[in-house]
């Protein structure tokens, strides 16, 4: 099984979110980049069907070369080779389009991409992809067991579980649950050491299409103060539920 | 030119969502001089869709669409649209609409914008005001091409009553084997318990609360509340609760009318999980637990005293407004 593995770099989930040049991009100052954790989820997943299926597994980015030290994280933990599509990616069409070409080059049999990422919160680049491509698609996917060519899984829906099964080819959006979080793995030296002779290739993009482009970015606007009740006082925790903020 | 919504239904009753996409859509098309059209799946009365602004709906019937399947519903929706040569297509954000709205987007050769929280800010150009940065921040995004998708994110617009008179038509989809080639084997949902993502009000707890064992009062308040528990990761991760109660960036969303966290500090990655929801409360001993400060309302004391005088006092409360 060829497993290609969709990384987005995101802003570690800390992150102070701050935006430059009249609010119309993310201010990247002093923010400290991540593996989108819907990713990392999907990413030891793939490393386990490595480990136990003999699958192989590279890692993509469509992102500038910034992105490669989150890739070369990625190849530390286990992955074996990684790719990075140099474009700063417009929309989550052009990704998708872009991702399209990788997994046809590459002939890849099953794609895990994270539900979202943790930034732009787009939620479609798998499912464009899935649908570009003609493979098939799982959404919020939270387990899933290959066997040959045939493929369970569960995804959430709401209010409980769902467990399907079909064939690869294959596109998931995964998230939490495909893995815990004590199976996420910290990379550690012999890692470190093994990801800087893996192959890195940086290739061009193929198109420019994009469909929906980000205007402005906005703050929320600032809080005001939280009231505070006594808790001798219960009654009037009450009251306002009831009378200020109707929502009892 | 009419703007076409997917009205959910569930046991052939529509979900609230369909009616908040509806009263939605009916607003956005009022600003553009339409109106909302709905395709709706193995939906009997569609009634309730005309109370809130839909003028047409397509009524789409077929066995093979019993069980939920992303690309035969994409396929509907396409088709309808099609039908009907419609512009914009708004979608909901229930994980099942979620999982539609990618395919869709691609079939018709439309831009989407997932996670929208108000009406457009223009519809010429097309843009609209969505959630980004796990609910830190928003982002004006342009869509521009001639066919749009948008999804309406959870929660963010509410119910508008607006009667119109309705025309229903019997539709035909052409399903083709391919749609269907990923099968339900089974469905687990909840029973008799209000769900995360269906739930107006959310009780959740944190590690204050000291052990599972100490749960029967979250459960005792939700319950008087008629919401649904939820849990912080660190009670998940230890398995104190399940992990599909776990709340917050890596876990479920919450975008309620009410959350109140009890014994919760408010890591920024749970605050990012459940800033959507409009009010908040918190119940914590330490007054500088970072909740307090995206609390609407806060009370600093003990759990284990103020939760059960809580209970006794919305009981009384309840029993006074029944």
């Amino acid at each position: 099984m060829k497993i290609l593995v969709c990384i987005s770099h995101v802003p570690d989930t800390t992150s102070k979110i701050n935006f430059a040049n009249g609010d119309t991009e993310f201010d990247t100052n002093g923010v400290q980049f991540v593996i989108n954790p819907n990713d990392e989820f999907g990413l030891t997943r793939a490393i386990w069907f490595k480990e136990k299926q003999g699958a192989t597994v590279t890692v993509v980015n469509v992102g500038g070369a910034d992105a490669e030290a989150t890739l070369r994280k990625a190849l530390a933990i286990g992955a074996d080779e990684a790719i990075r599509i140099n474009a700063n990616p417009t929309d989550g069409l052009f990704v998708a389009k872009e991702l399209t070409e990788v997994v046809k080059n590459g002939g890849f049999d099953l794609v895990i991409a994270g539900t979202e990422s943790i930034d732009y919160n787009g939620g479609m680049v798998p499912g464009m992809l899935a649908t570009l491509l003609g493979y098939n698609f799982i959404n919020a996917c939270i387990n899933i067991e290959v066997e040959g060519n045939n493929v369970k899984a569960i995804r959430e829906i709401d209010g409980g579980k769902e467990t399907v099964s079909t064939t690869l080819p294959l596109v998931i959006a995964g998230k939490k649950g495909l893995v815990e979080e004590k199976d996420l793995r910290i990379p550690n030296m012999r890692g470190i050491m093994m990801a800087r002779s893996k192959a890195l290739a940086v290739n061009e993009p193929t198109s420019t299409a994009s469909a929906t482009k980000a205007i402005k970015f906005e703050k929320p606007a600032p809080k005001s103060a939280v009231k505070l009740v006594s808790p001798d006082n219960l009654d009037e925790l009450v009251n306002l539920l009831h009378n200020e903020a109707k929502v009892i | 030119m009419s703007i076409l919504i997917y009205a959910e239904s569930a046991e052939g009753k529509f979900k609230k969502v369909a009616l908040e996409l509806a009263s939605y859509a009916k607003k956005v098309a009022d600003a553009m001089g339409t109106t909302v059209t709905a395709v709706t799946v193995n939906a009997n009365d569609v009634s309730d869709l005309a109370k809130y602004g839909v003028s047409k709906v397509l009524k789409a019937s077929n066995d093979k669409l019993a069980n939920f399947n992303a690309k035969a519903y994409a396929d509907v929706i396409k088709q309808a649209a099609e039908k009907e040569g419609i512009k914009l297509v708004v979608l909901s954000s229930t994980t099942d609409s979620l999982y539609l709205a990618p395919i869709v987007a691609v079939n018709l050769n439309a831009g989407y914008a997932s996670n929208v929280v108000a009406l457009p800010v223009s519809t010429s150009p097309f843009q609209v005001k969505r959630n980004a940065f796990s609910n830190k921040a928003f982002n004006i995004t342009e869509i521009s091409t001639d066919v749009k998708v948008i999804g309406l994110a959870k929660n963010s617009f509410g119910l508008a009553e607006d009667a119109v008179s309705l025309t229903e038509e019997d539709f035909a989809p052409s399903l083709n084997d391919a749609d269907f080639s990923i099968k339900t084997e089974n469905v687990e949902k909840v029973t008799g318990k209000v769900t995360i993502a269906d739930a107006e009000i959310v009780v959740s707890a944190g590690r204050g609360l000291k052990g599972p064992e100490n749960w029967g009062m979250i459960e005792e308040l939700a319950s008087v509340l008629g919401a649904a528990t939820a849990c912080s990761k660190p009670v998940s991760d230890i398995g104190w609760r399940p992990h599909s109660e776990h709340v917050g960036q890596t876990g479920k969303p919450v975008a309620a009318n009410l959350y109140i966290a009890i014994g919760i500090s408010g890591a920024i990655q749970h605050i990012a999980g459940i800033n959507a929801s409009k009010v908040k409360v918190v119940i914590n001993n330490d007054p500088e637990a970072p909740f307090f400060k995206v609390a609407d309302y806060g009370v600093v004391g003990d759990a284990f005293e103020v939760v059960p005088q809580l209970i006794e006092k919305l009981k009384a409360f309840k029993a006074n407004n029944a």
